[in-house]
């Protein structure tokens, strides 16, 4: 049994990426399969390389790092979500001729037909929004 | 691998860019030759209705893109008789032609779709 998981709400928004992380923790723990996670609309700033919270709060940019680490998950951000929001990826600040990215570790920049391809692939489509 | 597909559009067109996100989600699923199919519920009927002028508060019109979903052959569009009822709408208000379907109805309608989606 395998995912494919939406989530499309941002960190301090709602709670929805907090139960999505530990569904898919959970879900890895016990051998289930992560097909692909999307960050999709204000989701993508699940992704923001410079979250900086303080030091007794849960760090949600980076565990999700630690965790495409751990599992080699593939966390997708929507570049046109990602774009008009204003997070770039390394290749896309250069064209702007500036030397950054503001993808955190683990993450990579992709299309909606990647989010298409993992509803087609997975066994069971999730949605985590708010 | 073919999959039928529900998105449940809950949200006005005055929503942030919600709806936006939302039919270029739907569009993209629908390129890739799936069955896809959309149901109106709450708020998410106000998006049909006819005579928006989204431009006077520097907003995009999305209405001309319901009208080339049907370009990408999405299948059928409902609308929940209640949430049109309870607004004063009637299908005459709306910009496209949609099957009411009742509140009571709905948890069958679900049953038949591989993969149903909030937008």
């Amino acid at each position: 049994m395998n995912f494919a998981i939406k989530i499309s709400s941002s960190p301090y928004h709602s709670q929805a990426s907090d139960t999505a992380y530990h569904f898919i923790d959970a879900a890895l723990q016990k051998g289930y399969g992560i097909y692909r996670v999307f960050f999709y609309g204000d989701g993508i700033y699940n992704a923001l390389r410079y979250a900086n919270p303080p030091a007794d709060e849960r760090e949600i940019v980076k565990r999700w790092s630690l965790l495409a680490r751990e599992f080699d998950l593939d966390l997708v951000v929507c570049v046109s979500a990602a774009q008009r929001r204003g997070l770039l990826s390394e290749e896309e600040n250069r064209l702007l001729g500036r030397r950054d990215s503001d993808l955190a570790e683990g993450f990579r920049i992709s299309g909606l037909g990647q989010w298409a391809e993992a509803m087609l692939e997975a066994d069971r489509v999730l949605v985590f929004s708010g | 691998m073919k999959k039928s597909f529900l998105y449940v559009i809950q949200s006005t067109s005055f929503d942030g860019v919600r709806i936006q996100e939302a039919l270029d989600e739907i569009m993209t699923v629908a390129a890739f030759d799936q069955s896809v199919s959309l149901l109106f519920i709450d708020d998410g009927v106000y998006s049909l209705k006819r005579g928006q002028n989204p431009e006077i508060l520097n907003l995009k019109n999305v209405t001309p893109i319901f009208d080339a979903l049907a370009m990408y052959e999405i299948q059928q569009f409902f609308a929940e008789d209640e949430s049109l009822k309870i607004r004063g709408l009637s299908s005459d208000d709306l910009i496209l032609s949609v099957k009411s379907i009742c509140r009571s109805e709905i948890g069958e309608l679900w049953d038949k779709f591989d993969v149903i989606l909030t937008g």
